[in-house]
């Protein structure tokens, strides 16, 4: 897995894309399974109630019971929508998913695959997702279905600017893409979150809108649009859209770490090119118990507020970091 | 009325209700919308119709009883002490000391409850999942506290002309007094955690704003009436019971958003609490029922007896003949009128916004059909 493994295709190489694309696999339903777990546990906590409780110990099976209760539901496909895009949206939604976990370097030698533009590869694939739920809302003819999915492409396409206008403040400073050269520009505990704290936060801000998690889960907003753009979903379709969420949250911590958070980077340990991956772990997890924690506190905002926060502080703040930013490397 | 076809092929339906997880019960609701926006919410009623008032005038008078607490269930206490009050002004009858300062009680005990809930749906419809758990907390106990001497959770049907039903005991006493001090300590914690919440302010302030005249035009009360500055409460207005001998406040508001509204729910737990509190200190001794004829016929005649629903005015009329069954009740409830302000007050309006509105409006479905 070093840098400078040939890359003819011969069986090494071969072995090396099939283990890949399994620990990329293991990943996307471990942290499914994990999350869903979390997510669940501690809504209880905030909310002074156990929580699951009743399949295994401290309902630690629950997920697994779910899972074989949505895997043996009927496929519903209400009348007079479109089959094909019905049945494809949660696969489109789903299968972009996986493919980050290719190039996520989660230890110095625990990366499929180092590209150069590893960073601009994430983005671009997982914008795949705002697709997938527009198809998911038009498909389901359904019109709180659509309300939803149109939603979130205004919300999507809104929050990929300041998203994208932060990155680049780090981009000037790391001058690579790759998001392994990002992280060891920031070793020995120089990470980007001290140097550039509201970059940090404009960042956040935008994975919380990207991931359509609260308070800007606008696209399915129980309240208003009873499940938004899932509404007519159940079973495994249902299901391909709850783990895509919780893929797509873990990538967008995914990001944050390896952007501000110094990525694999901490406290020397035991075998460190593989263990440290433990560090990321950590990182990533705290966020996402970060953004858990969020949910279950915050009310949901309108939705010209959430576009109003985008195009009047995000984008103009972030506008301006990125010229500070340019002037101090400049210096 | 145009139709959409005629303004413009950009309008469609959309169909909110009977089962919305915002409605709160069986509320349809027609919206025209354009793009996100309501032009036209048109309510649409009757789901729940179970013809509370015809099956008032087709039995004896006593067993309209459990009827009354079947209307709006988060107040059936305060709807057994309007109706147990129009008979007994009806019939001339006096309760006794002791059992009017228990149905204040158990009814401010069941306003608390119904404000607690209403606090937690309010910001759950607004995608807040929190605050619901810990207001049902709160409300758990008043309910444990009212099973004991009512024995029923939700619908009572514990007051009784001439008194209660069931005296209440040191437990009981005991028991509110803990919970008054219990809620006092939560207030706080739901004004950080709630109302000093950003996002929840701008998402209630300046929306669905009215003016009193409006108000007035609409036959509004409770809360909402209050939120526009008229502090028009039927226990002050019109004092009934007890009421009088307690000092309390009416809480008022003057912007009549959906923010005034809160805020004066909010302050009336608080008023509650400090009625139950007096209440308690100078509850009287005797008996909790007095003496009435064991069959009783309603004098020919007319009476009217509203009391303070935790939504607003709530008024019986009966109309005896002589028999003991009532030749014609009429039961005015709150959140009709409240309702029959929604087509107006959200024209124009955003689909998020309205549902912020009918969690302010505070409505009860089956007290609207009955």
């Amino acid at each position: 897995m070093s840098p400078e493994m040939p890359t003819g295709f011969f069986p090494p190489e071969l072995l090396r894309i099939l283990f890949t694309v399994i620990c990329a696999i293991v990943i996307v339903f471990g942290n499914a399974v994990v999350m869903g777990y979390l997510e669940r546990k501690l809504a209880g906590r905030f909310q002074r109630r156990p929580g699951p409780m009743e399949v295994g110990w401290h309902g630690i099976l629950q997920l697994a019971v779910d899972g074989v209760k949505l895997v043996g539901k009927q496929l519903m496909v209400p009348k007079q929508t479109d089959k094909v895009l019905y049945r494809l949206a949660p696969i489109i939604s789903f299968a972009p998913a996986i493919m980050p976990m290719v190039v996520i370097p989660f230890a110095p030698n625990l990366q499929g695959r180092d590209f150069d533009i590893g960073l601009i590869f994430i983005l671009a694939v997982v914008a795949i997702n705002v697709l997938a739920i527009l198809i998911a809302g038009w498909s389901s003819n359904n019109k709180y279905s659509l309300l939803g999915a149109m939603r979130s492409v205004a919300q999507n396409v809104a929050y990929e600017i300041p998203m994208l206008l932060t990155l680049l403040s780090v981009i000037l400073v790391t001058n690579t893409f790759s998001l392994r050269g990002i992280v060891e520009a920031q070793s020995g505990g120089a990470w980007f979150i001290f140097f550039m704290p509201v970059a940090f936060l404009i960042f956040f801000a935008a994975t919380l809108a990207e991931t359509n998690r609260a308070p800007f889960d606008l696209p399915e907003a129980e309240s208003e649009l009873t499940a938004g753009f899932m509404t007519e979903f159940s079973g495994m379709g249902f299901s391909l859209f709850f783990m895509a969420e919780y893929t797509y949250m873990f990538i967008a911590c995914s990001l944050t770490t390896i952007l501000f958070l110094g990525g694999w980077s901490g406290p020397p340990l035991p075998y460190g090119e593989y263990t440290s991956a433990l560090w990321f772990f950590a990182k990533v997890y705290s966020l996402l118990l970060v953004m858990i924690w969020i949910r279950w506190t915050f009310p949901r905002v309108r939705f010209d507020q959430l576009l109003n926060f985008c195009w009047k502080y995000l984008v103009p703040f972030s506008l301006v970091h990125l010229l500070v930013t340019a002037v101090v490397v400049k210096l | 009325m145009t139709t959409i076809a005629e303004q413009g092929e950009h309008r469609y339906v959309l169909n909110m209700g009977p089962q919305h997880p915002s409605t709160h019960g069986v509320l349809r609701v027609i919206l025209e919308m354009e793009g996100e926006y309501v032009m036209d919410p048109q309510p649409v009623l009757g789901y729940g119709h179970r013809m509370h008032e015809k099956m008032a005038e087709s039995r004896p008078w006593p067993n309209f009883l459990p009827n009354a607490a079947r209307m709006d269930y988060l107040s059936a206490l305060i709807y057994n002490h309007g109706y147990v009050g129009v008979v007994e002004r009806l019939a001339g009858i006096e309760a006794t000391p002791r059992a009017e300062y228990i149905r204040v009680i158990t009814s401010e005990l069941n306003r608390l409850q119904s404000h607690l809930l209403w606090l937690g749906v309010l910001v759950l419809d607004l995608g807040a999942f929190t605050p619901i758990m810990y207001t049902f907390e709160d409300r758990e106990k008043i309910l444990d506290i009212l099973e004991d001497v009512t024995g029923s959770r939700l619908t009572y049907c514990y007051m009784r002309v001439g008194g209660v039903v069931r005296d209440i005991d040191d437990k009981f006493v005991e028991g509110t007094r803990e919970f008054i001090k219990w809620q006092r300590s939560r207030m706080p914690m739901y004004d950080k955690l709630v109302t000093g919440n950003i996002i929840f302010r701008k998402r209630i302030e300046q929306i669905g704003e009215f003016s009193p005249d409006l108000a007035r035009r609409y036959g509004l009360t409770g809360p909402v009436l209050r939120g526009t500055g008229i502090p028009y409460d039927i226990r002050r207005a019109e004092p009934y019971s007890v009421y009088p001998e307690f000092d309390f406040e009416i809480p008022t508001e003057t912007t009549g958003d959906c923010m005034a509204a809160y805020l004066v729910r909010v302050r009336e737990i608080e008023q509650s609490l400090r009625i139950l509190e007096q209440a308690l200190d100078k509850l009287p001794d005797g008996p909790a029922m007095a003496k009435v004829p064991k069959k009783l016929k309603l004098p020919a005649g007319d009476a009217c007896y509203a009391v303070e629903s935790p939504r607003g005015e709530l008024v019986y009329h009966l109309t005896g003949d002589g028999s003991d069954t009532p030749y014609r009740m009429k039961i005015r409830v709150p959140s009709f009128s409240n309702l029959s302000l929604l087509p107006e007050l959200c024209r124009g309006m955003l689909l998020s916004d309205l549902c912020a509105c009918m969690g302010s409006l505070d409505l009860v479905i089956p007290e609207i059909d009955r």
